[in-house]
């Protein structure tokens, strides 16, 4: 019973740890391009980076699990190179970084909106390239933002309940997350079982939030 | 020397309208865009620093083509020469002044030289302080020696001290003229300030909508050839008051009040909060035979 939980507790956090770090590849650059393109579809994007905010998680994951099926074109094609993502961990993977996008991306496109247009045009008459500008500059400049984004993706994706629901199912040590065994234990009345999984979250979420809340703090002082 | 001679499709408050602009700069010179605001002063600096780009035209800087709508060149910002000074100043916030400095610099002597440059503007003391924590007219400093580590071709002021109070503005005005005349870079400025436009300039271009319709020395510009007064004056209009039987003109140059006497003719012509000269003719010496 109790490497169960931890195995689960594990699982819940590599997780989150993994699709947050592939989300923060993903989303500077794409909160860099919904800042800064001026392309004709990116209000499509940017409705496609918000969707999840709006949709319930169970039609993200119904649309997931189709196109995981070997029946779809992407699984079939899938299964020929021997993946599978339904019930999977790799699944879960796909889908939590869909479904924690916006968490990220907004904060991260706002505070880039922040950015005075002199600060960029500034490092590039001193002869830095967008890219350098980019990593030496504005990223540091707008750490509270980045910060912000990676707190949230990953409390988020730790709270995920639907789209796991819906494409991962519930194995444990593979797909069994806490927020499912909580679900899980509920319905066969083990209560004890459901309030350590629930605790265990509460306190480990709570503690994440304060401790970056503080450090932010600390760090927004002047002189250093 | 720098030759510019662009066009560009400019929208302006009176609608959009095609700004020509031609000048050449010489070597080690300060010369000062001069004219009121939404005239293009701003846009032929960004123009000239790559930061946005021309319709056509050509821009040559010491024989080297910095943009050619003919021969399709246009060298990126990142590839020109050139140190910008912005009205907000743009420091990176997150660098210390000594890092914003050192950020700039590209060979191991430039950054040997930015201790130097602290030294010059003064702030050795204040190096390891973020910008947040400067005063204007300190940030300023630092945007301008920031600009000056690479050893730019030419220097590019956006009008940097608009933002400072006058007695700020005075003295880092003075510290331009000195840094000018130390490193003898060539320095353009974009100005409404007469003060400042006659305090620093070699030369000045009067800027009206998107022409340049005059180059002079600035004296030549402020001070109208018709007179020959020995003492002259610009200033602002402040009020006109009818003090029988003259009318009373008070005068705001500089930082000083003048108060004159004028005749109704005179004061008709005159209005508050409009620019006037103020001369005082000498006196011609009487001469007389001694008997």
């Amino acid at each position: 019973m109790e490497s169960e939980f931890f195995a689960t507790m594990a699982l819940t956090f590599k997780l989150a740890a993994i699709t947050t770090a592939i989300l923060l590849v993903i989303a500077i650059p794409l909160a860099a391009f919904l800042v800064f393109s001026t392309m004709r579809f990116k209000s499509i994007i940017e409705t496609i980076v918000s969707m999840p905010l709006v949709l319930p998680p169970s039609v993200l994951g119904f649309y997931l699990l189709l196109a995981f099926s070997p029946a779809s074109l992407i699984g079939s094609f899938l299964t020929e190179h021997g993946i599978r993502l339904a019930f999977s961990f790799e699944g879960l993977v796909i889908g939590s970084v869909l479904f924690s996008l916006p968490f990220i991306v907004h904060p991260i496109q706002s505070a880039l909106t922040q950015v005075p247009r002199s600060i960029f045009e500034a490092s590039y008459t001193l002869g830095k390239s967008k890219l350098e500008t980019m990593l030496r500059v504005i990223l540091p400049s707008i750490r509270h933002g980045l910060i912000s984004g990676i707190v949230l993706a990953f409390a988020h994706t730790v709270g995920e309940f639907g789209v796991i629901l819906m494409i991962g199912g519930n194995i444990p040590g593979e797909t069994r997350v806490a927020s499912i065994a909580i679900y899980d234990e509920v319905e066969s009345l083990n209560y004890v079982m459901a309030h350590q999984y629930a605790l265990t979250l509460f306190v480990v979420t709570f503690a994440i939030l304060l401790l970056v809340y503080t450090l932010n703090k600390k760090s927004l002082g002047g002189i250093r | 020397m720098i030759a510019v001679n662009i066009t560009k499709r400019l929208d302006t408050a009176e609608g959009s309208i095609n700004a020509h602009f031609e000048l050449t700069i010489n070597d080690g010179e300060f010369l000062t865009l001069f004219g009121p605001s939404g005239t293009g002063k701003t846009t032929l600096m960004r123009l000239i620093a790559g930061l946005e780009k021309p319709d056509s035209g050509k821009i040559e800087v010491d024989g080297k083509v910095w943009f050619d709508s003919a021969k399709k060149i246009n060298l990126t910002p990142q590839k020109r020469s050139i140190g910008f000074v912005f009205q907000d100043y743009a420091l990176f916030p997150t660098m210390s002044v000594r890092e914003n400095l050192l950020f700039a610099a590209q060979t191991p002597e430039q950054r040997h030289n930015v201790d130097e440059l602290i030294e010059l503007i003064e702030l050795t003391a204040l190096s390891n302080r973020l910008p947040a924590t400067l005063s204007g007219g300190q940030k300023q400093r630092v945007a301008l020696a920031r600009a000056l580590v690479r050893h730019p071709k030419i220097l590019l002021l956006d009008e940097p001290l608009s933002a400072l109070d006058p007695s700020m503005r005075q003295k880092l005005q003075d510290e331009l003229a000195l840094v000018h005349k130390r490193l003898g870079v060539t320095t353009l400025l974009v100005s409404h300030d007469i003060a400042e436009t006659v305090k620093l300039s070699d030369r000045m271009a009067s800027i009206e909508l998107g022409q340049i319709v005059r180059i002079t020395k600035p004296m030549e510009f402020f001070t109208p050839q018709t007179l020959s007064g020995k003492l002259q004056l610009m200033g602002e209009v402040l009020s006109i008051q009818y003090d029988h039987p003259v009318y009373l003109v008070t005068l705001l140059t500089g930082n000083n009040i003048i108060k004159a006497v004028v005749s109704e003719n005179e004061a008709r012509v005159l209005k508050v909060g409009g620019k006037a000269i103020i001369s005082a003719k000498a006196f011609n010496p009487i001469v007389m035979p001694l008997t």
